[in-house]
């Protein structure tokens, strides 16, 4: 084979022309199917989000093109592999506004990335009698990591309650969070009742005492602009799968100083500098946080949905939720049978409406929802405590996205309405 | 578009017998003796149970079933409330088996009277609720097979995971 001879590689996608969000549903080939014999009405992007026909097709285009290991070949595949792999990280550090592409770590998802933190930082940095706030609207995956954290160090979590609106009890705050506190967890925006928190005014409550905020960014960052230069956080977390990505690649990002400082996570290939017989040393971050061969498929694949995201601009999706969450909002507020939990407000709320219906538990509406067609999600959504505030062993939940729209909720309203009538039947 | 089919199986999941059960369960009291007594809970919806059974001669006198979920689980553990006073251990077993089995498609032995439960026959058609209709009978059985192993009435909880 002559040296030459160069692998035919299609050049990346380029980015596409400015999308207007109400032809983007065309674009997702999942929304096409019938379910039940009806079109699917898909409300559970809060869950994970569907996916694009450009990134189902980056990622195709990787194993037919460009498929090697990366960081580790030094022929033209492996080359091309690894400048795209490190492309889409470079594509995550500027859709965040993070001030060096080195500060993006890939992980599986949100809930390992907090993980690596309470890991890498926390257990170097936390000793017995130390605290770590967090809220009583966490995912699990906000809560579990510190609660092991805190059985391996002696260390205490203690959490910020919320109020009946659904907004943190902010008059709680000097109650909860002592000098002890080295750390404050908390939740961009609640994916149960939607709430959208006060990250950067907290950010300078924790920050005037030395802590550090971690935000979970799983349900933030893939409906707002969010820009961690004026965040005011630490560490943010978020996962790829509910911003159009593909599922396993999960994004933490941290400020630079604070990843070189920690220790690694897993440790095997790609996360040394050198190894002997009896110790190693670490590679610099964010490799050194990245053992073993990638997700490198689906990392590019998220490139992918990061330039589809883009093509439409952060502003223009968080106005079209603004505007369907108000349109559900006012339709659902005049189903008397229903209870809706979390903010009034639009504007400090996103696009996920957790509620209960006087008569029907989620779950049975769910299954009934679900034969016209319509998928909502039901149960504890991983906010356990949340849910003992509640007061609910469970809630339905609906939650938007760029695809929907609002005929998506005229046929939620219809089939909560003749659910009302199939379960009142006398 | 294929409603006729959809709403001929929810009106197969949900019967007016179910619905009736529901909304009136059974075995919903406090007893004189509490000889068992078991908690479960279906960790994916929240679903709960409490149940406690009062023995006589190594059959069941009584059951008292607290039930807060949906209409399948609420129903169900009313079923069981109504079915079980009277029956031996053994015939109380076998009944669970024989509706866990039906929740799996296979009909219940000929000549077993399992009263209402035959109403939730269409809860097989959807595999996600099956665990809600079997909620209160793995309770039952874990109740009652903790109860032989120690010779009196468990701590732990069932769940349907
Ligand atoms: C607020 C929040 N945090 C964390 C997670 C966990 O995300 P993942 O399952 O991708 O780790 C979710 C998703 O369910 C979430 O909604």
């Amino acid at each position: 084979m002559s040296t030459t001879t160069t692998v035919p590689v299609r050049t990346a996608t380029p980015i596409p022309p400015k999308r207007e969000i109400a032809s983007t549903r065309e674009d997702f080939p999942i929304l096409k199917r019938m379910i039940h014999g009806s079109p699917i009405v898909y409300l559970d992007s809060a869950a994970t989000t569907q996916k694009p026909e450009a990134v189902i097709n980056a990622l195709v285009d990787y194993y037919h093109q460009t498929n090697a290991n990366v960081h580790r070949g030094l022929y033209a595949l492996a080359a091309q592999a690894t400048d795209k792999y490190e492309g889409a990280r470079a594509k995550v550090a500027k859709f965040i506004g993070a001030a060096e592409t080195e500060e993006i770590v890939f992980t599986r998802n949100t809930t390992e990335s907090i993980n690596l933190v309470a890991q890498s930082w926390g257990s170097r940095n936390l000793k017995s009698g130390d605290e770590i706030l967090v809220s009583e609207m966490e995912h699990h995956s906000n809560l579990v990591p510190w609660f092991l954290l805190a059985k391996r160090t002696g260390a205490v979590v203690r959490h910020i309650p919320i109020l009946d609106d659904g907004t943190l009890d902010l008059s709680k705050w000097n109650e909860r969070f002592t000098n002890r506190a080295r750390l404050v967890a908390l939740t961009h925006v609640s994916n149960v009742l939607g709430t959208i928190n006060p990250i950067a005014e907290i950010a300078e409550r924790v920050h005037k005492h030395g802590a550090l905020l971690l935000v979970d960014g799983a349900q933030g960052v893939p409906h707002m602009p969010v820009n961690v230069a004026t965040l005011g956080a630490d560490f943010v977390a978020f996962s790829a799968h509910k911003m159009l990505g593909p599922t396993g690649v999960g994004v933490l990002w941290g400020r630079r100083e604070l990843l070189e400082s920690m220790d690694p996570f897993l440790g095997g290939g790609d996360m040394i500098r050198t190894v002997s017989m009896t110790d190693a040393t670490w590679n610099d971050s964010p490799w050194k946080f990245e053992a073993g061969t990638p997700n490198i498929a689906d990392v590019i694949g998220f490139g992918a949905a990061i330039d589809y995201l883009e093509s439409i601009g952060m502003n223009e999706v968080r106005r079209h939720e603004i505007e369907l969450t108000e349109y559900a909002l006012e339709k659902m507020h005049a189903v008397d049978e229903l209870e809706i939990h979390g903010p009034a407000d639009s504007l400090v709320r996103a696009g996920v409406i957790s509620f209960n219906h006087s008569d029907i538990h989620p779950h049975d509406l769910s299954t009934y929802l679900d034969r016209k067609g319509v998928a909502i999600r039901a149960g504890h959504h991983c906010a356990q405590p949340l849910m003992e505030r509640l007061g609910q062993n469970a809630t339905a939940r609906a939650s938007f996205y760029i695809y929907n729209n609002r005929e998506d909720i005229d046929t939620l309203i219809d089939a909560l309405q003749s659910a009302g009538r199939f379960f009142g039947r006398r | 578009m294929d409603d006729g089919r959809n709403d001929i199986e929810l009106d197969a999941l949900y019967r007016d017998t179910v619905l009736d059960h529901f909304r009136s369960p059974r075995g919903h009291k406090t007893l004189d003796r509490i000889d068992l007594t078991r908690d479960g809970y279906n960790p994916v919806c929240g679903d709960r149970i409490t149940m406690s059974v009062k023995l006589s001669d190594n059959a069941v006198e009584d059951v008292a079933v607290n039930c807060k979920g949906c209409v399948i689980s609420v129903a169900s553990a009313s079923m069981l409330a109504e079915l079980l006073p009277g029956k031996s251990r053994e015939e109380a077993l076998r009944l669970a088996d024989a509706f866990k089995r039906m929740m799996h498609g296979h009909p219940p032995p000929p000549g077993l009277d399992i009263g209402d439960l035959d109403a939730l026959d269409g809860v097989k058609n959807f595999p996600v609720r099956v665990k809600c209709a079997l909620l209160a009978w793995m309770t039952l059985i874990d109740a009652l097979e903790e109860a032989e192993k120690k010779g009196d009435a468990p701590d732990r909880s069932t769940t349907t995971e």
